[in-house]
């Protein structure tokens, strides 16, 4: 799938919770618990997204020159979040990311149920993520 | 206008619609606001009086001499007066207004501590306060050389009184605690911690930006040298509050401030200072907010400070109760005698979730650290769920924030 092809299919995940804000906070706890586990060792503090409020460990991979992302949280919400900014980024390659607009933040109306704190630490983490594919990007430059 | 009594659904009912505020949906559902140590909302008078001081008499105060500016001068005034009664201070001299516990705090660090304390002094503070107790202390230790010695805090959220004794000497010069902590709500001896500190011949502030919408307060029968107060906490506007000082003590110090208001007479070679307690007081002050402030602590006072503390009282043990029985729960903060807030951790949930799963029904709390990292790493927590109870909170809104906080519970499982 495209990035904007798992962007459109979270926006229409979340239309079904028909803007009920208890819900929309449960579902979003629900897809943190289904991330795919981070081994205890990467929780390390130079894997430690700077500028989050809660605690938030991100690792990249490389992968037949798609990258992979895998991340953990201290709180349930905020690894709900990082969970979503993974499903649209693995498999993805490195321009992709970096020139991605990330217009479901809005379509899903996160803006109301993340309050300005948390708005800066995802604003943190999408920019990890996109340092990431620029060093990625800058080393398969190098290897050809 | 009430009885002491314990107030009926009825009378609770009553206040509330003072408080226009409460009377939202948030999320879809009424709001339940339970950050009251954060800060409290305001009644309808209060409010009615920055709009009334505005619409009607806005002018700078203290030296104008048109209608206005005197009108603006006597209600201003007349805050200072209801102040020193509120507190029952000695004269309205000893009444300084500032910006809040904060601003009061720091100027007694910066006008007394740094000038009058040297190398080999020492200042005692509790493991139980606010940054604002701690850091202005620490910038006036930094530059005249006192240190800083720590009553320790005892696992159920209260104060080692025998350690506070041990930790007093000749050294001691001034001690600066809490009436009720903001996080976990014991309230301290603040009697005791005062006489045995005057028998080392310390000087005492009491932070009383939690006691003062709670707690009586009797600045001589304490017998405290400076006392400070926040009006935001106390059913009054932001930005302003009360530094009580003892006249001979106040007398004694350098201005905090530079500025106008606060000069008797200004030279290029020479400046001298006006008398207390403007000397304290540069720059046009917070006039508006002052002026409701008479209007906040008129609220208190009417509604009874007995009926109010029996009303938080009730909720306190209520809420302790039922929040007690829930799986994982651990409340911080079970000492005897308390303000009505429960602050707790619920086992493999992290506050910042709770907080954020009461918000998406309705419910505000506070969660974090509460401005006290140093009490929280003395538990050895990152923070905790605080609800902080008003007398227009409800028992209705403990069981919504139960049953809010079972559904957390039950999902996370």
């Amino acid at each position: 799938m495209s990035l904007n092809e798992v962007q459109d299919e979270i926006i229409s995940e979340f239309s079904l919770l028909d803007g009920d804000m208890e819900m929309t906070v449960f579902y979003i706890m629900e897809l943190g618990q289904k991330l795919k586990e981070m081994p205890e060792t990467q929780k390390t503090e130079d894997n430690i997204v700077k500028g989050c409020q809660s605690k938030v460990w991100l690792t990249a991979d490389l992968q037949n020159d798609k990258l992979y992302f895998e991340a953990d949280s201290n709180t349930a919400i905020t690894k709900g979040l990082v969970s979503l900014l993974v499903r649209i980024f693995n498999g993805q390659s490195a321009d992709t990311i970096l020139n991605a607009d990330l217009y479901f933040m809005h379509k899903i109306g996160m803006e109301r149920f993340i309050g300005t704190q948390r708005s800066n630490g995802f604003a943190s983490m999408v920019k990890q993520m996109k340092l990431y594919a620029l060093a990625f990007k800058t080393k398969i430059e190098a290897g050809k | 206008m009430i009885g002491s009594r314990l107030l009926t659904e009825l009378d609770i009912a009553r206040l509330r619609e003072q408080f226009p505020v409460l009377n939202q949906q948030v999320n879809g559902r009424d709001l339940v606001y339970l950050d009251n140590a954060a800060t409290s909302q305001k009644p309808r008078a209060v409010i009615n009086a920055l709009v009334d001081y505005y619409t009607g008499y806005n002018a700078n105060i203290h030296r104008g001499i048109h209608t206005l500016a005197e009108k603006a001068t006597k209600t201003y005034e007349q805050t200072r007066e209801t102040a020193k009664q509120f507190i029952n201070a000695a004269t309205t001299e000893e009444i300084i207004f500032t910006r809040g516990v904060t601003e009061g705090i720091n100027l007694v660090a910066s006008s007394y501590a740094k000038v009058f304390l040297t190398k080999g002094d020492e200042i005692i503070i509790s493991g139980l306060e606010h940054h604002s107790n701690i850091v202005p202390w620490q910038l006036a230790c930094g530059s005249n050389g006192a240190s800083i010695k720590v009553i320790p805090v005892k696992d159920n959220g209260t104060l080692d009184i025998e350690a506070y004794k041990a930790l007093l000497s000749n050294k001691t010069k001034l001690v600066a605690v809490n009436h009720a902590s903001n996080s976990l709500g014991t309230i301290n001896p603040v009697k005791e911690i005062i006489d045995l500190a005057h028998e080392v011949g310390a000087v005492v502030l009491i932070d009383g930006a939690q006691s003062g919408a709670h707690l009586p307060i009797d600045v001589q029968a304490l017998d405290c040298d400076f006392y400070c107060l926040s009006a935001h906490k106390m059913y009054g506007p932001t930005g302003t509050g009360i530094l009580y000082g003892k006249k001979a003590l106040l007398e004694k110090m350098p201005p905090y401030h530079g500025g106008g208001e606060m000069i008797k007479e200004v030279s290029f070679e020479k400046t001298t200072y006006n008398d207390l307690p403007y000397k304290f007081e540069a720059g046009t002050p917070n006039i508006a907010d002052v002026v409701a402030f008479h209007y906040a602590m008129t609220f208190i006072l009417e509604t009874g400070r007995e009926v109010m503390a029996a009303h938080e009282h009730d909720l306190l043990v209520y809420a302790t109760e039922r929040i007690s029985q829930l799986k994982g729960v651990k409340i911080y903060g079970t000492g005897a005698e308390k303000l009505s807030v429960v602050s707790f951790t619920v086992d493999g949930i992290h506050p910042f979730d709770i907080g954020q799963m009461l918000d998406a029904r309705g419910i505000a709390v506070r969660t974090g650290h509460h401005c006290t990292q140093p009490l929280m790493d003395r538990f050895k927590i990152e923070g905790t769920v605080r609800a902080s109870f008003a007398i227009y909170n409800t028992r209705k809104e403990v069981d919504q924030l139960v049953e809010a906080l079972e559904r957390v519970i039950n999902f996370m499982k």
